[in-house]
């Protein structure tokens, strides 16, 4: 890791772009009466319902992708680091993620943003057990094996 | 037409705020969750500032009867337990942990155009597409169980 770690800066960067997240759950709750959760939101685009409403999902998926290059355009660097794992754990992963997120009803941001601010006792939950089953996956494959 | 303005608006802030914040580097979001190692904070500082701005944000929110572009506020529900949200949160967790993307941050680095994240993306709709077959997810079934 590099020595900056625990300096203000990137600290207070994260916490600025953390009231920006914020922002941006209550623009989608109070225009639009939804909750700005990603595997939500992508999941409503997918079989086997089709959604009459796919065309306000995928401009929030595109706000997304805008958004790391607006920051370029001021920063000059695309702000986007590199997977750190070969291409099996990715796909592995991906599948985790997409299966879990479905079952649960949500992921970081729908539980871990809007479901803590909505004081849910479903997201709570939620949140400790991903955050746990995280940590302990971390904790296995790089100090365990 | 106003809500896909909207969605767009609240999309570019939120991918804004993923990617100045370090959740779009997996590095940065893998050394948060490796707690017995050289552990950084930035999640913390991300979600101790979102969590309190939408709580706070809500609140103003909800002084309203309905949304802003009319319609009405689609909430999940806030209580009750099932082995779905517990055994899914944890699959997911798994999934997060071995990679370093949950599904804001892996969207947003699709913006680099990598291979591998195009490819991780592709597995999360995959598994996402495969659980809704599976469990026949309809817009009634979503809104019992809660869709966050």
């Amino acid at each position: 890791m590099p020595m900056d770690t625990w300096s203000l800066e990137p600290l207070l960067v994260s916490a600025a772009g953390g009231v920006l997240i914020g922002l941006s759950a209550v623009l989608m709750m109070a225009f639009s009466g939804r909750i700005a959760g990603v595997s939500g939101i992508v999941g409503g685009l997918l079989p086997p319902v089709p959604v009459p409403d796919w065309a306000w999902r995928i401009a929030f998926a595109a706000g997304l992708l805008i958004g790391p290059w607006l920051v370029a355009l001021l920063t000059a660097e695309l702000p986007i680091g590199r997977p750190t794992v070969g291409w099996m754990p990715l796909l592995a992963a991906g599948l985790l993620v997409g299966v879990g997120t479905s079952l649960g009803n949500g992921c970081t941001s729908g539980h871990g943003v809007c479901g803590l601010a909505r004081l849910s006792m479903r997201s709570l939950v939620a949140v400790a057990i991903f955050m746990a089953t995280a940590a302990g996956t971390v904790f296995v494959l790089r100090h365990a094996v | 037409m106003r809500s896909v303005i909207a969605a767009l608006a609240a999309g570019i802030v939120f991918g804004v705020g993923l990617s100045i914040s370090g959740m779009t580097d997996p590095a940065i979001v893998l050394a948060f969750l490796d707690i017995a190692g050289e552990w950084n904070p930035r999640l913390a500082f991300v979600m101790g500032a979102a969590v309190p701005t939408t709580f706070l944000g809500y609140r103003w929110a909800f002084r309203r009867s309905a949304p802003i572009l009319g319609g009405t506020f689609s909430l999940p529900p806030t209580h009750g337990l099932d082995r779905a949200l517990i055994g899914g949160a944890a699959l997911f967790g798994m999934g997060w942990g071995l990679a370093g993307y949950c599904p804001g941050p892996a969207i947003a680095s699709l913006s680099a155009g990598r291979a591998e994240v195009i490819g991780f993306v592709a597995a999360m709709l995959v598994g996402m597409t495969a659980v809704r077959v599976l469990f026949r997810l309809r817009p009634q079934a979503r809104s019992r169980t809660g869709q966050a």
